[in-house]
């Protein structure tokens, strides 16, 4: 994995630059996006509900048990914003959406149609790369708003319903609304931004590599989405070490 | 004023191709031992040979989907490795496969070079696709999926989607390969009807011993990355290299005993 990172910044650095195209191509972006919304919104909506869940209810009996339950909103709040929500989606994206780029890229490859293209003087990066890259990251943002409103909601569903908890909708959602602030989410959705961009790269670059039949797309995918999910989680404790110089 | 005649040049529909000294290996195992040949415009130039020749290698050099280790192929006399060449000619390859996106309908796969750079206005594209499919016998099918296809639909869309370009040199890859004897014998004519109606240079190869001496102006016999002959079809079957020979007459005999 590690020995293609420098072929990975070289895909990204072509793709950054044929940015200017991309109202050129807004057609294929659109349809990517609806390819993106379609396939992962519900998913993400129930994993996110679930997610708030059982951070809830994991921590706030504990909590409750010592005086604390008015900190579950807050512990809720930012977990999911921080750090589950943007770390969940992007495992989900880059499994269902980063293995179907490789495999579509890859398959495309496999069958001459990125030579055909070649042929015509169609530049691959800016017809098959370029879309799904601005794609992927503008809709998993998206996505993470969602799942992080859903998240909070989920938690302050099973604050009030757990009988160990027992707390208001309205005492969560205000713990929540103290500690929780905006700047909190931008950075959960700057980390989304940043794995959007990983799941991308990587998934399109498998892709584009991709050789040998059926089972050479089978390697591609594989890879796709292993290498995404191991770089996300490498990346995310990085990128939370960066984060937190600009909190203090 | 000179009473000479005025000299207007023909628009040129076809170009002159060589190839010079090619070479290329792949993981230590040489595929192209030195190449040399020269195509004429507006000649249909057949690369014959086994599987595993290399000729489809060959292929991928001329279109530059390969860069070789050594040696040059020029087009009228220019490298395509010099910048600027390969867009100053109009080339165009028709694959094995037909390499159709399966993702665009018919329609879209053959106007997808003049939409993708906006060369026309997008009623003018849909026109000359549409103009593209029914001279090559293809008529109600643009709406279709690719995959919905049989072989030889596929290779005539896809020989379609190469005319778009206007080219002045196709190359076709085992245009003959998946198909029944007939829908061979559509492709071998549609590929000479092309090159007499709108004079382009075509390359062609085959392992189709019929397709070539139908065909070719002139046949090139590849074996194991060397040129083993060119010449005209005559000079090709009467030729005494063994090799050729046994790939010319090779035929299922069952009368035949094997050796013990």
């Amino acid at each position: 994995m590690f020995a293609n990172i420098g072929e990975l910044l070289v895909l990204l650095w072509r793709t950054l630059k044929a940015l200017p195209l991309v109202f050129r191509h807004r057609r294929k972006v659109f349809d990517q996006l609806f390819e993106i919304g379609n396939a992962s919104l519900l998913m993400a909506c129930i994993l996110s509900l679930f997610i708030g869940g059982v951070i809830a209810l994991q921590t706030g009996p504990v909590l409750a048990e010592r005086g604390l339950s008015s900190a579950i909103g807050g512990l809720v709040g930012l977990s999911v914003c921080k750090e589950l929500a943007p770390v969940m989606m992007s495992i989900l994206i880059a499994g269902r959406i980063g293995s179907a780029m490789a495999a579509e890229i890859g398959s495309m490859r496999v069958y001459q149609e990125i030579d055909a293209l070649r042929t015509m003087n169609i530049n691959p990066i800016h017809y098959l790369v370029l879309p799904r890259m601005v794609a992927i990251s503008v809709a998993l943002p998206i996505l993470v708003i969602f799942a992080v409103l859903i998240g909070w909601f989920g938690g302050g569903m099973v604050a009030v319903v757990n009988e160990k908890i027992g707390l208001s909708f309205q005492a969560f959602l205000s713990n929540l609304r103290n500690i929780v602030d905006i700047g909190d989410v931008l950075n959960g959705l700057f980390k989304s931004f940043v794995f959007a961009v990983v799941i991308g790269i990587v998934s399109c670059h498998q892709g584009l590599i991709t050789i040998g039949g059926p089972r050479g797309i089978g390697r591609s995918v594989t890879k796709a989405v292993v290498n995404s999910i191991v770089l996300i989680l490498i990346l995310d404790y990085f990128l939370t070490r960066f984060l937190l110089y600009f909190e203090n | 004023m000179s009473d000479e005649p005025l000299h207007i040049e023909p628009p040129q529909h076809s170009v002159r191709v060589e190839i010079k000294g090619l070479r290329k290996s792949y993981a230590g195992q040489q595929v192209l031992k030195g190449i040399d040949f020269e195509v004429k415009r507006g000649e249909i130039f057949v690369i014959m040979g086994p599987s595993g020749s290399g000729k489809s290698v060959l292929l991928k050099h001329i279109i530059g989907l390969e860069t070789p280790d050594a040696g040059e192929i020029l087009i009228e006399g220019e490298s395509i490795d010099a910048p600027g060449v390969m867009d100053k000619y109009r080339l165009a390859m028709v694959f094995q496969s037909g390499a159709l996106l399966n993702s665009l309908t018919v329609l879209e796969n053959v106007s997808l070079y003049l939409s993708e750079h906006r060369l026309k206005p997008p009623d003018e594209i849909e026109r000359i696709a549409m103009e593209k499919l029914e001279f090559l016998g293809l008529k109600n099918v643009g709406e279709r999926s690719p995959s919905e296809l049989s072989g030889g639909m596929k290779k005539r869309v896809a020989i379609a989607r190469a005319l778009i370009i206007e080219p002045q040199l196709i190359l076709y890859d085992e245009p003959t390969s998946e198909l029944d004897p007939l829908m061979a014998v559509v492709i071998g004519k549609e590929i000479l009807a092309l090159s007499e109606r709108i004079h382009v240079t075509s390359i062609v190869v085959t392992h189709d011993r019929d397709l070539a001496f139908g065909i070719a102006d002139r046949i090139a016999m590849m074996h194991e990355g060397n040129l083993l002959a060119i010449g005209i079809p005559d000079e090709i079957r009467h030729h005494r290299d063994p090799l050729i020979q046994r790939f010319l007459t090779a035929d299922f005999n069952l009368n035949e005993k094997e050796p013990a």
